[in-house]
C-alpha cells in the first residue's frame, strides 16, 4: 500500500490506539495536520507547546498509556524540552512527534531549523530522526514500545518535512520485528529468584522494617502487590512524593510522605529503621537528606526495573532489578509460604509502638488563622479535599502549594496524584490537570497552583475552555514566590529578593473569565465551603477559585538542603518535643 | 593517578550513536581519556573502545547508565592483564645535525617506522602497546616534538589458553 509519509504517521498513530493528541501545527508538521482530519484521533489545539507536553503527561499518569505531543520544528521543539525532562525525570511514557525542515535542507540553518534530535538526547528516554518515509511505521511502533516498557520514558520521533509529503511503502511491524530492531533493549522484569528470596529472609529477620514505596510502584502497577506485602508483615509504608496514593493514606500501616516536607514519623521510621525495603524508589537527594547519614543503621533491599538505579546513591544489601508488581508479588507469596511453614519472625512490637508514640505526638499541624487575619493555605486544602468528589484526580504546580497539597490530601487510590517531582516544574498543574481530565473525563480535577506557577501556564485554560474539558483550579495566592521566599526567611535572614509578586496584579478572577473560565474569589474563611461547592458543581466549563492566603505561611516539617534527616525543622507548635523523634 | 579502565562497547551502527555515548559520559560527568569507533564483525555494528579515568564504583554506574542507551548491545570492561591493547602514533620530529642519527636509532630499537625525511625532520610512526608509545613519546621529546597525532586505543580480550591451544591446533 502507498501512502504519504503524513498518512502513514497518522495511520501509525492510529494502529498505536492512540485517541488523543496534544498539539499545534506550524510550517514543517503542516503535512500530518491534512490527514488528522479523516482521523479518529481527537486532536487538543494548545496554546503554547509546554502544554502540549505537559497534557501528554497528566494523561499517560492517569491512564498509563503515553500521552502524546505533536509539534512543529525549531520553537516548538524546543518549546518541548521542559515537558520532556520532566516526563524523562518522573518516567513518564510519552511519545513527541516533531516536524523537521527537508532533508536536503537539514544542516543548512534553514528556517526553523533546530538539532531538535540533539537538543534532547539527554532530556528522551530515546530520539529518532526519521529520513525515510518507509521506516516511519517502524520508528512509531519502537517510540510506543520503548516509552511504555521497562522503566518507562519520553521518546521523541522527529520527522523532516519531505518525509512526511513523499509516498511510502506501508507495513506495519510485528512485535517480533519491533523487538529484532532493538538488539540492546530488553527489559529485565522478573526479578532474580535468589535475591527474592535473600529478601524475604532480611524482611523477616528485621526488627525495624519500613516499606519505602516509591513512583515505581505505580508504574509497574503494583499498588495491589504492595499492599498484600505491607499486610502479610505488618510493615509501616512510607510513600514518596512520586508514590502518593500508591498506598492509601487512611491505611493503618500508612506512614504519608517522607522527605524534605515529609511528616516527622515517616521521616524519623526512615531514619531509625533497620529494613529499607525500596520498592521503585530512588533514593532522591529530597528523601535521603544528607546521604552520609541516612537510615544509618538500615540494610537495604531495592527493587528497581532499572540497573543503573541499584547502588547508585546507595549500596543495596539486597539488589533485585525487576518489575515492582512481579517482585512484590513474589515476595508476598514466599514470605506466605514462609509463614505458614512456621518460619520465625523478628519481634517488632518495640518498633510499633515507637511508630504509634511519634505518630501521636508529630502530626502535620498549623496555626488556624486568628479571625479577620488571612486565610490558611492548608485550611483551603482540607476544605478542598472534605468536599471532593470519590475519585478525584488531583494535579500541582510546584512550591509551597504542592507540598501542602502532598501533605492534607488524603490519597485513597492510585493514579489520583498528578505532579512534577523530579524536575519541579512551575506551571504543571494545569495542563497536567487538561491531560488528566482528558484521559479520565468521568473524574473531577482539581489542579492546586500557585500565584507563581498560574502566571506560566495559565493560557492553556483557554484550550480547556474552547475543548470542553472542565478542570477546576484551586489556586493558593499568597503574593509570593512562596517556596523560595520560605528559604530566603528562613536561610538567608529574612532577606527577600525578587520573591514578591503581587496580590491583585493580575486580577486572577478577571483573567479567567477572559479565558472563559469561572472566576471566584474567596479572602474569608466562611466563604471557603460555599465556594468550593459551587466550583464543584460547575461541568461545564472551567472553573478558578482563587484563594487569597497568609503569604507569611511556611511549609513544616522541612529538613534543609543538604542536611541530615535527623535536622529536620518542625513546625513551632511542636519544637520543644523534638527529642521524642529519637 | 588515575584508574584507567577500557571499556569495549558493542553498539548498533547507526547515525548519531557516536554522540549519544559521548554525551552520555559529559551529561554524568566522567572523563573519555581516549576513544575509538570502527564497524565490528558483525553488519551494522560497531564497537567502541573508550578508555575511561574512574574508580571503580562509579565505573559500574557508567556502564549500567552506558547499556541503557537502545543502541548498545553489549559492554566488556577489559582488564589490562587479559586484554591486548594496540594505538598508533605519528610523530614529527625535529632532527638534525647530531640529532638526526639518535632519532633514527631509537626509531630503530623501537621498531617504529620512518614515513618522511625532511632536511630537518622526520615523521615516524608506531604502532603498538599504549605504555610502549608513551616510553617512545618521552625519548623524542628531548629533540623537540613538532607535531604529535595518536590514535585512540583499541583493544579486545586476549585469547585464553584453552582458546589460543586450540587455535594453535588448528581445531
Ligand atoms: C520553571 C521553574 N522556575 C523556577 C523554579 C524555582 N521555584 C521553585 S518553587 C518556586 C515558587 C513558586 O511560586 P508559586 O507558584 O507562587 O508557589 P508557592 O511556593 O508560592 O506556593 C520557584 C520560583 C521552578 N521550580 N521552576
Ligand atoms: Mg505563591
Amino acid at each position: 500500500m502507498k501512502l504519504t509519509g503524513a498518512q502513514a504517521l497518522i495511520k501509525a498513530l492510529e494502529q498505536e490506539s492512540v485517541e488523543v493528541v496534544f498539539g499545534l501545527p506550524g510550517g514543517c508538521i503542516l503535512p500530518a495536520y491534512d490527514p488528522l482530519l479523516e482521523s479518529t484521533i481527537r486532536h487538543i489545539l494548545v496554546r503554547h507547546e509546554q502544554g502540549a507536553g505537559h497534557m501528554a503527561e497528566g494523561y499517560a499518569h492517569v491512564t498509563g498509556r503515553p500521552g502524546v505531543a505533536l509539534v512543529t520544528s525549531g520553537p516548538a521543539a524546543t518549546n518541548l524540552v521542559t515537558p520532556l525532562m520532566d516526563a524523562y525525570m518522573d518516567s513518564i511514557p510519552m511519545v513527541a512527534i516533531t516536524g523537521q525542515v527537508p532533508t536536503t535542507a537539514i544542516g543548512s540553518d534553514a528556517f526553523q531549523e533546530c538539532d531538535t534530535v540533539g537538543i534532547t538526547r539527554s532530556a528522551t528516554k530515546h530520539n529518532e530522526l526519521v529520513m525515510n518515509g518507509d521506516d516511519l511505521p517502524l520508528a512509531i511502533r519502537q517510540a510506543f514500545h520503548l516509552a511504555s516498557t521497562g522503566r518507562p520514558g519520553p521518546v521523541l520521533v522527529d520527522v523532516p518535512k519531505d518525509v512526511l509529503v513523499a509516498p511510502m511503502t506501508w507495513h506495519w511491524p510485528t512485535d517480533d520485528e519491533v523487538v529484532a530492531s532493538l538488539p540492546g533493549y530488553r527489559p529485565n522484569t522478573k526479578g532474580h529468584a535468589r535475591m527474592i528470596k535473600a529478601a524475604a529472609a532480611l524482611i523477616l529477620a528485621a526488627e525495624r522494617p519500613v516499606l519505602y514505596v516509591g513512583g515505581g510502584v505505580l508504574k509497574a502497577r503494583a499498588a495491589e502487590e504492595v499492599r498484600q506485602l505491607a499486610e502479610l508483615t505488618g510493615i509501616h509504608v512510607v510513600t514518596t512524593l512520586m508514590a502518593r496514593g500508591a498506598f492509601p493514606d487512611d491505611h493503618p500501616l500508612a506512614l504519608g510522605m517522607p522527605g524534605m516536607h515529609g511528616n516527622a514519623t515517616a521521616v524519623t521510621a526512615m531514619q531509625r529503621s533497620d529494613l529499607l525495603i525500596a520498592l521503585g524508589a530512588r533514593f532522591d537527594d529530597r528523601i535521603t537528606g544528607k546521604v552520609d547519614s541516612f537510615a544509618p543503621e538500615a540494610k537495604v533491599i531495592h527493587v528497581d526495573i532499572d540497573p543503573a538505579e541499584q547502588g547508585k546513591v546507595r549500596r543495596p544489601d539486597v539488589p533485585i532489578v525487576g518489575d515492582c508488581k512481579h517482585v512484590a508479588g513474589e515476595l508476598v507469596r514466599i514470605i506466605g509460604e514462609l509463614l505458614d511453614g512456621g518460619a520465625a519472625r523478628a519481634d517488632t512490637s518495640a518498633w510499633r509502638s515507637r511508630v504509634s508514640g511519634w505518630r501521636e505526638q508529630f502530626p502535620l499541624t498549623y496555626e488556624p488563622s486568628e479571625p479577620g487575619h488571612a486565610l490558611k493555605p492548608q485550611f483551603c486544602l482540607e476544605k478542598l479535599r472534605d468536599a471532593a468528589p470519590e475519585g478525584t484526580i488531583l494535579t500541582s504546580g510546584v512550591g509551597q502549594h504542592q507540598m501542602w497539597a502532598s501533605q492534607y490530601w488524603n490519597f485513597t487510590e492510585p493514579y489520583t496524584w498528578v505532579n512534577s517531582g523530579g524536575l519541579g516544574t512551575m506551571g504543571f498543574s494545569i495542563p497536567a490537570a487538561i491531560g488528566a481530565k482528558v484521559g479520565r473525563p468521568d473524574r473531577t480535577v482539581w489542579a492546586v497552583d500557585g500565584d507563581g506557577c498560574f502566571q506560566m501556564t495559565a493560557q492553556e485554560l483557554v484550550t480547556a475552555s474552547v475543548e470542553r474539558i472542565p478542570i477546576k483550579v484551586a489556586l493558593l495566592n499568597n503574593s509570593y514566590l512562596g517556596m523560595v521566599r520560605q528559604w530566603q526567611e528562613m536561610f538567608y535572614d529574612e532577606r527577600y529578593s525578587e520573591v514578591y509578586l503581587s496580590p491583585d496584579t493580575p486580577d486572577y478572577v478577571r483573567w479567567a473569565e477572559a479565558m472563559g473560565c469561572v472566576g471566584i474569589r474567596v479572602e474569608s474563611p466562611e466563604e471557603v465551603e460555599p465556594a468550593i461547592e459551587k466550583a464543584n458543581s460547575i461541568n461545564d466549563r472551567p472553573v478558578v477559585v482563587e484563594f487569597r492566603v497568609d503569604s507569611g505561611e511556611k511549609v513544616f516539617p522541612m529538613v534543609p538542603a543538604g542536611q541530615s534527616n535527623d535536622a529536620l525543622v518542625l513546625p513551632p507548635s511542636q519544637s520543644d518535643r523534638k527529642a521524642a523523634l529519637s | 593517578m588515575p584508574t584507567h579502565h577500557i571499556l569495549s562497547v558493542l553498539v548498533q551502527n547507526r547515525p548519531g550513536v557516536l554522540a549519544r555515548v559521548a554525551s552520555l559520559f559529559a551529561r554524568r560527568g566522567y572523563n573519555i581519556y581516549s576513544l575509538a569507533v570502527a564497524p565490528a564483525e558483525d553488519e551494522g555494528r560497531s564497537r567502541i573502545t573508550i578508555v575511561v579515568d574512574v574508580e571503580s564504583a562509579p565505573l559500574e554506574q557508567i556502564t549500567k547508565q552506558l547499556f541503557k542507551l537502545v543502541e548498545v548491545i553489549k559492554i566488556s570492561e577489559l582488564d589490562p592483564r587479559r586484554a591486548v591493547e594496540r594505538e598508533l602514533l605519528l610523530a614529527t620530529v625535529r632532527a638534525d645535525g647530531t640529532g638526526r642519527g639518535q632519532v633514527v636509532e631509537l626509531a630503530t630499537i623501537f621498531e617504529a617506522k620512518i614515513l618522511a625525511v625532511g632536511v630537518e625532520a622526520l615523521t615516524v610512526s608506531l604502532e603498538g602497546h599504549p605504555d610502549k608509545l608513551d616510553d617512545f613519546e618521552e625519548l623524542l621529546q628531548s629533540y623537540g616534538i613538532v607535531e604529535l597525532q595518536r590514535t585512540g586505543r583499541v583493544a579486545l580480550p586476549k585469547l585464553d589458553r584453552q582458546a589460543r591451544l586450540r587455535a594453535v591446533k588448528g581445531s
